[in-house]
C-alpha cells in the first residue's frame, strides 16, 4: 500500500440493489501519469471511474484522494483537487462557451465572492490549453462534437485540479477528433496532472496509456505498461476474441489484430 | 490580450480582489420591467369607480388627503391589491424558475406538473369538508402543494434520481387525477361552500386586504432570501447532475432544498390569491428570452412574474367593465396560448 497514489480504491464494492457491479476491487492510480481503463461493455470500468469521481456511492470500501478518504472531505474540497468529465454531458440551449467554462470555477467561488481575477485567469488558461478561445461566444450546442468535447474539457481544466477523470471522452468522435482529445490528455499529463480515462478503442488506449488497467466482470484482470501486460491470451480471455498482437508501426505499442473469422 | 478578457455583456466593477460583474442586458431589462410595474401600478391606483386624481393619490399616501373616502380607497383597497399582484407574481415567477432549472425543462413548472392543482385540492378540502376560514384555506393550499410534490417525486424517482421527463409525465398524470378530485369536491359541496370554492378556484385579487397581503410579503421575503442562498448551486444543476457533482455541488441536498422552497413559494402565492395559472410557466421563459440567458435567472423571473400578474389583473378588471374577470382567467387564456407556442417550438427543434 503506497501513500503516494494520487487516487486509490480499497476493498471497493459498488452496485445496485440485487446486483453488484464491482466486487471487492483494489486499485491505485499513480500520480502524474496517464492511466487508461479498458474492458468489454458492462465490465464495470465506467462504474469504477464514476465511483472514484463520487458520482456513485460504494456499498462498501472507500476511495482515497491523495491518501485522504473522499467520504471525509466536503464535495467542494474534492472538487478543488479532482475534476471529472462524465460521459456525454449536455448543456442547456443557448449557453455560451465562455459561460460553460466559467462554471468550472464553482468550487473556488463563494456566495459573496462570485467572480475574481483568479477566476478570469483560470478560465482564460483553460480555454487556451484546449484551443477554444475563438469559440468563446459560440453556443455550446451549435459546435461540432470535437469542439464541444474540448469545451467541456476546458470547463474541467478551469477547476484547476491536479487529478482529471474522463469517462469515454472520445465516444461519438471521428478518428481525427479522438486523436485531438487524446493528445490534449497527454499534454495535460505532461504538465504534471494525473489523468485517468475510460476508453473503448484498444489501439488508442494502448498507444496513449502510461498505465493500463484491464477490467472484466467488475475485476481487474491485468495492469501495468501496455507493452508489458497486453498479450493475445489476455485479450482473448477478456474480450473472448481470438487475435494476434502486433507492434504499432508508429509507436511500437501493442495493436490488436482480430483473427480472420469463419467464412473470410 | 485577446477578446476573452473583454466580455461586453458585463459592466465590471473592481472591488479589491473581487470583480462584480453586472449584466448590461439584465440591468436594462430589470429597469424596464420596474418602469412597467410603476406605470401599471399607477394606472391601478388611479382607476376605479370612485374617481381620484393623481394629487389625491399622492396625498393619500402622505396622509394629507382632504377626502377621507379617497384616501381609504387608495390605501386600503387599491394599494393592497397592487402589492398582492406583485408579490404573488414574483413568488410564482421564482417558483417557476426554480422548478424549470431543477427539472431541466420549461414544462417542469409547478402549474404543469400538478403542484398547483394539488394546492387547489388542499384549499378545496379546507373549504368544502372543513368549512374553514381564510387561514385554514391557506394552510390547506400549502399542505396540498407539499403533499402533491412529495407524491409526484416519490412516484417519479427511480434509483433515487428523478429524470425530467418522468417528473413531467408523472406530474401531468397526478395533476389530472387531482383535477378530477377537485371537480368531485365541487359537485359534492353545499351551495355556499361551492360558491366560495369556485370563487377561490378562479384565482382572484379581488377584496385583497392588508393583513393577508402583509403575511404574503413576509413569506416572500423569507423565501426569496432562501432562494438567493441556493441560487449558485441551483444554477449548476442546469449543466447536469454529474457535472454539478464533479464541481462540488451537493446535488441531492440542493435539489431537495430547491423543491421545498419552490413548492413553498407556489403554495403561499396560491394560498393568497387562488391558483393563478401559467405565470410560473411563462415568467421564467419570457425573462430568459428578454435577458438572453440560457438558464432563467431568479430576479428577472420574479420581476417578470410580478409585471405579468399586475398587468393581467388590470386586464381582468377593464376588459368587460363594469364587470370583472378573475385574474386567473386572463393568465390562463394568455398562458394557454403561450404553452401551445412553447410545445410547438420544442417539437420543431427535436
Amino acid at each position: 500500500m503506497s501513500a503516494t497514489a494520487a487516487l486509490s480504491a480499497h476493498e471497493l464494492w459498488v452496485g445496485y440493489p440485487g446486483r453488484a457491479v464491482i466486487e471487492g476491487l483494489d486499485v491505485e492510480i499513480a500520480p502524474e501519469l496517464l492511466t487508461v481503463i479498458v474492458g468489454p461493455n458492462a465490465c464495470g470500468k465506467s462504474t469504477l471511474l464514476r465511483t472514484m469521481a463520487r458520482m456513485l456511492t460504494p456499498t462498501f470500501g472507500e476511495v482515497r484522494l491523495h491518501g485522504t478518504p473522499v467520504a471525509d472531505q466536503s464535495s467542494r474540497e474534492v472538487a478543488r483537487q479532482m475534476a471529472v468529465l462524465p460521459q456525454s454531458p449536455s448543456a442547456p440551449d443557448g449557453m455560451l462557451v465562455r459561460d460553460l467554462v466559467a462554471r468550472g470555477r464553482y468550487p473556488h467561488q463563494r456566495l459573496l465572492k462570485p467572480w475574481s481575477r483568479d477566476d478570469e485567469a483560470a478560465v482564460e488558461a483553460a480555454m487556451r490549453a484546449t484551443d477554444v478561445v475563438a469559440l468563446a461566444d459560440a453556443d455550446v450546442n451549435e459546435l461540432s462534437g470535437g469542439q464541444r468535447q474540448r469545451v467541456w474539457l476546458a470547463m474541467a481544466l478551469a477547476q484547476e485540479t491536479d487529478v482529471l477523470l474522463l469517462d469515454e471522452p472520445t465516444s461519438f468522435l471521428d478518428i481525427a477528433h479522438q486523436i485531438e482529445v487524446l493528445d490534449l490528455g497527454r499534454r495535460l499529463q505532461q504538465q504534471g496532472r494525473t489523468v485517468v480515462m475510460v476508453l473503448h478503442e484498444l489501439h488508442l488506449a494502448f498507444r496513449y496509456a502510461d498505465h493500463l488497467v484491464v477490467m472484466k466482470s467488475g475485476r481487474i484482470m491485468a495492469q501495468g505498461a501496455p507493452a508489458q501486460v497486453v498479450t493475445a491470451e489476455l485479450v482473448e480471455e477478456v474480450y473472448d476474441l481470438p487475435c494476434r498482437i502486433i507492434a504499432d508501426p508508429e509507436t511500437g505499442t501493442p495493436m490488436v489484430i482480430p483473427l480472420a473469422g469463419r467464412g473470410r | 490580450m485577446s477578446d476573452l478578457s473583454t466580455d461586453r455583456r458585463f459592466w465590471v466593477l473592481d472591488v479589491a480582489d473581487r470583480l462584480v460583474r453586472l449584466p448590461r442586458r439584465g440591468l436594462l431589462v430589470g429597469t424596464l420591467l420596474i418602469l412597467g410595474i410603476v406605470l401599471v401600478a399607477g394606472w391601478a391606483l388611479l382607476s376605479g369607480d370612485y374617481e381620484i386624481g393623481i394629487g389625491q393619490v399622492l396625498a393619500a399616501f402622505s396622509g394629507t388627503a382632504d377626502d377621507p373616502l379617497a384616501a381609504y380607497f387608495v390605501t386600503e383597497v387599491r394599494a393592497p391589491r397592487v402589492v398582492a399582484a406583485l408579490v404573488v407574481g414574483a413568488a410564482l415567477g421564482m417558483s417557476g424558475s426554480i422548478f424549470q432549472v431543477v427539472s431541466g425543462n420549461p414544462l417542469g413548472s409547478p402549474d404543469i406538473i400538478g403542484f398547483t392543482t394539488g394546492a387547489a385540492s388542499g384549499a378545496l378540502i379546507s373549504i368544502v369538508v372543513l368549512d374553514g376560514g381564510p387561514a385554514v384555506i391557506a394552510g390547506g393550499a400549502i399542505l396540498g402543494g407539499l403533499g402533491t410534490a412529495a407524491l409526484v417525486y416519490a412516484l417519479a424517482s427511480h434509483h433515487r434520481t428523478v429524470a425530467p421527463y418522468r417528473l413531467v409525465l408523472v406530474g401531468i398524470g397526478i395533476g389530472a387525477a387531482l383535477a378530477a378530485l377537485n371537480s368531485l369536491l365541487l359537485v359534492r359541496a353545499s351551495l355556499t361552500a361551492a360558491q366560495t370554492a369556485a370563487q377561490w378556484l378562479a384565482g382572484s385579487l379581488n377584496a385583497m386586504l392588508w393583513p393577508r397581503v402583509e403575511l404574503m410579503c413576509g413569506a416572500l421575503v423569507v423565501l426569496a432570501i432562501a432562494t438567493l442562498a441556493i441560487a449558485r448551486p441551483l444554477q449548476m444543476l442546469a449543466i447536469g447532475d454529474d457535472v454539478a457533482r464533479g464541481n462540488g455541488v451537493d446535488v441531492q441536498r440542493v435539489r431537495l432544498l430547491a423543491v421545498l422552497i419552490g413548492v413553498a413559494l407556489m403554495a403561499t402565492a396560491t394560498a393568497t390569491a387562488g391558483p393563478i395559472a401559467f405565470v410560473a410557466l411563462a415568467a421564467p421563459q419570457i425573462s430568459r428570452r428578454l435577458t438572453g440567458r440560457a438558464v432563467p435567472g431568479l430576479v428577472a423571473s420574479a420581476l417578470t412574474g410580478a409585471f405579468l400578474v399586475l398587468l393581467s389583473d388590470r386586464i381582468a378588471v377593464t376588459v368587460i367593465a363594469p364587470d370583472e374577470l378573475a385574474v386567473g382567467v386572463v393568465t390562463g387564456a394568455v398562458g394557454g396560448a403561450y404553452l401551445v407556442v412553447l410545445l410547438v417550438s420544442q417539437w420543431r427543434r427535436k
